[in-house]
């Protein structure tokens, strides 16, 4: 056992620390929340200049370091509330290329996304908002060598900024939901795709894409036909868990906020971090940041050693998601009403926990998987 | 013991909803808006006006104060059915700080005066109120509020920022509680009451924006502002017995519970609606109305108390702050229940019932922090209810 970052980590942590720290102040949050990209360009470029795109692709496709170095890069992600393609690009796309895709579409595509030229992501859910196969019901028909792609996809994370979005349709409609599900790379500038931007409290970006006949090249199947869905469980569990480090990162950023204010404001001659329901609050905020830390950490790693993983990231997505929303409770309770308004920055955190909760399978989601699953 | 309404008060429940059912604003009633988030529409404040005038003609706002002073003398519960139904009807129209705390501050400390000047504009739905204690430094520990008020022959000149005032922004008049002197101890005798008119010269009122992107509250700035001695309530330096009082008041006027148990049946009529009815889903709907219940509880008896001559203490602060708890835990299950449409904000492609979940949910951060915080609220149970030791 070892509970430590080793120094590789420590050097992702600290790289990215510094460099969110200087460029990403809550100034900058608060203008990518109103943004409608939700990035610049320019930020793009400065953090592909530090390769950071490149976490947890392969070398040979310019890529560096693994899953566990994308965990610690997220956590630091999360604490400054970070918003851009990142997550869609590096954590969906790339691994969906990874997973299922030919030497031939690596080649073509895993560079372009290290290299911080490509945006990419994947549009899974629809209308009925579920995660389950049977939830998938846009449909690829088959023509000659073509497919042609029709449905509504709904909550795709940056969408909009997209080069690419893996689609998971429907290629047949077999017994088993699980079964003849396919992933097609689509161009977004393909005739019949149809992007809009839903308004969400977070301010994150999510749209709703529409695939009007998509018309899309055999070539472009992402994996074998029918089989995709194993594949999206792979990418569902690596998301769940990289969604899981961004959540520790802003419940770590929010405690060390609750704190420092708990010190700092006074209230009947003493610093309210004095009074003992002050404190028994913090108390059980530390207990639920450490203990998420370690669900999260522990699932990553298993992933990422090629382990066993289904009940350690059930468990990570369902208890986290549940201890952020606890820890920025008792914030907003510690805050006082200073905490109640959009001047404070802390809402933002409130309002990103909702949405992280919610992505990947939300905590009642996660629990249902971990009681089936030893049942 | 007797849990039944008089037939009388049925009769008054029933015309009330008769009224309502005409009059309550029906966009307010479609999206259904909570009392706590009627802010969210733009045209609340005149709306609001509009309804408080016609309860106003018919007597409701007042009816349970005495004849002398516009009232009918009636209990208290039907002040509480006013509400109920209002929360029922998802309707503004009671300003819960004029008519709620205001007016019987002023029938239990108010000259005759203040009460002939003050309470007619109330009773009639057309003086709205606003109330300012909190300061940037000083929120639950008021006794040592810092804005001062200086003496002069005959008014008190007041400098400095108060904030969180609600409704200050369209507010007639104000209940302002300052500093008149700075070096007595302890802190709270040196308070003192007052009767603002806003439109007084000196008083600057910025919004302050709540995280439910809503304007409800403000900072207010006093720049030498000058208020007549005769709007003094209580005497100088004996403010705080009326802030512990306004806080009583406070803490009974709202029926939360009504607009929690209004909420949790729109939550099921939604869910039924849109299938949504697991058995996970149904466990916890079934649990909010069991709590509901319980609130609803808490509020009558205090209710009854004020009824029958008693003055409500640790006994207010509970069922404030269930059901004001309660409220969360209900807001908290819309998210729940909505799952990923929970986190669309009004304004949006394919927006549920207008965005009003996500709206009740980032409002109901509040709950906890207004009228006193959840924690000084369990101290009041803990300490006056329980006659447990204090460390100080
Ligand atoms: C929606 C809304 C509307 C409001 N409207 C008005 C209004 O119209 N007029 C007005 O004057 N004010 C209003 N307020 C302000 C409100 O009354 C105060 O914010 C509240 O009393 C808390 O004060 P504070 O924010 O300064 O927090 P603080 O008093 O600084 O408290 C911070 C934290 O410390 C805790 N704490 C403080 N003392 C103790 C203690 N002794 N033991 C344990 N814990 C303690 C508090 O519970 C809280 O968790 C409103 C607030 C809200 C949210």
């Amino acid at each position: 056992m070892d509970f430590a970052l080793n120094e590789q980590q420590e050097m992702m942590q600290t790289l990215a620390r510094d460099f969110l720290g200087s460029e990403y102040p809550d100034k900058v949050l608060r203008e990518m929340v109103d943004d409608e990209k939700g990035y610049t360009p320019e930020f793009w470029r400065k953090m592909s200049e530090m390769n950071l795109m490149g976490l947890s692709i392969p070398e040979e496709y310019g890529g560096v370091g693994d899953f566990l170095d994308l965990t610690v890069v997220l956590e630091e992600m999360g604490r400054v509330g970070f918003l851009s393609p990142f997550f869609s690009t590096v954590v969906l796309g790339a691994s969906a290329i990874i997973e299922a895709g030919s030497d031939e579409q690596k080649q073509k595509y895993l560079p372009g996304i290290s290299g911080g030229k490509l945006i990419f992501t994947l549009a899974l859910t629809e209308p009925s908002a579920r995660y389950t196969a049977d939830a998938v019901t846009a449909k690829a028909a088959l023509q000659e060598s073509d497919y042609v792609i029709n449905g509504i996809k709904l909550f795709v994370p940056d969408a909009h900024v997209s080069d690419y979005v893996i689609c998971v349709a429907r290629t047949d409609e077999a017994v088993n939901p699980q079964d003849g599900i396919t992933l097609f790379i689509v161009d977004t500038n393909t005739p019949g795709v149809r992007c809009k931007l839903l308004k969400t409290i977070a301010g994150d970006k999510q749209c709703e894409v529409t695939f009007d006949n998509v018309r899309i090249s055999g070539k472009d199947v992402l994996g074998e036909v029918d089989k995709g869905w194993s594949c999206v469980e792979k990418i569902m569990a690596k998301a769940a868990v990289a969604r899981c480090a961004e959540m520790v990162g802003g419940a770590q950023q929010v405690l060390n906020m609750t704190l420092e204010y708990a010190k700092d404001r006074v209230a009947f001659g003493h610093p309210i971090g004095a009074f003992q329901s002050i404190q028994h609050r913090c108390a059980d905020m530390l207990i639920d940041v450490d203990g998420s830390r370690f669900v999260t950490y522990q699932a990553a790693w298993r992933i990422n050693e090629g382990l066993p993983a289904a009940r350690e990231v059930a468990i990570a997505k369902a208890w986290v998601s549940r201890a952020l929303q606890r820890v920025v409770n008792s914030s907003h309770q510690i805050h006082g009403t200073i905490g109640f308004t959009e001047d404070h920055i802390l809402h933002l955190y409130t309002k990103r926990a909702r949405s992280h909760e919610l992505s990947f399978g939300d905590a009642d989601y996660h629990l249902e998987r971990l009681v089936s699953q030893s049942l | 013991m007797n849990f039944a309404f008089t037939p009388e008060e049925a009769a008054f429940r029933k015309e009330v909803a008769e009224f309502l059912e005409k009059e309550a604003p029906p966009e307010y009633r479609e999206s259904r808006v909570t009392f706590f988030d009627m802010s969210s529409h733009e045209d609340w404040i005149e709306t609001h006006r509009k309804i408080a005038e016609k309860l106003g003609e018919r007597g409701w706002i007042s009816m349970h104060w005495p004849r002398e002073y516009g009232g009918q003398d009636a209990s208290p519960f039907y002040r509480l059915i006013l509400r109920e139904e209002l929360s029922r009807y998802h309707s503004p129209g009671y300003d819960s700080i004029g008519a709620g705390i205001v007016a019987p501050a002023l029938l239990l400390k108010g000259n005759e005066e203040q009460k002939k000047q003050h309470l007619p504009g109330i009773a009639q739905g057309k003086v709205m109120w606003c109330e300012t204690l909190s300061e940037p430094g000083h929120g639950s520990d008021l006794a040592s509020i810092e804005v001062f008020a200086r003496e002069e022959a005959n008014c008190f000149v007041v400098n400095g920022q108060k904030t969180w005032t609600t409704n200050a922004h369209f507010a007639d008049w104000n209940a302002l509680i300052v500093r008149t002197d700075r070096e007595v101890t302890p802190k709270y005798r040196g308070l003192t009451f007052f009767l603002l008119d806003m439109k007084t010269p000196g008083i600057t009122v910025n919004p302050v924006i709540n995280m439910a992107g809503h304007h409800e509250f403000n900072e207010v700035f006093f720049d030498d502002v000058r208020i007549p001695k005769e709007n003094m309530v209580g005497g100088l330096n004996k403010g705080w017995y009326l802030v512990m009082s306004l806080l009583d008041y406070e803490r009974t006027t709202d029926t939360v519970y009504a607009v929690a148990s209004t909420y949790i049946e729109d939550l099921a009529e939604y869910a039924r609606e849109n299938n949504l009815l697991n058995p996970l889903m149904r466990n916890r709907l079934a649990q909010l109305t069991a709590d509901c219940e319980v609130a609803r509880m808490l509020h009558y008896r205090v209710t009854w108390m004020q009824g029958k001559g008693i003055v409500p203490n640790h006994e207010s602060a509970m069922s404030k702050m269930y059901s004001f708890e309660l409220l969360q835990r209900v807001s908290e299950f819309g998210m729940q229940l909505l799952g990923q449409y929970s986190q669309l904000a009004e304004g949006s492609a394919r927006v549920p019932m207008y965005g009003r979940i996500p709206s009740c949910y980032l409002r109901s951060f509040g709950y906890s922090l207004e009228q006193g915080t959840s924690e000084i609220d369990r101290d009041v149970i803990a300490q006056r209810g329980l006659d447990l030791p204090r460390l100080r």
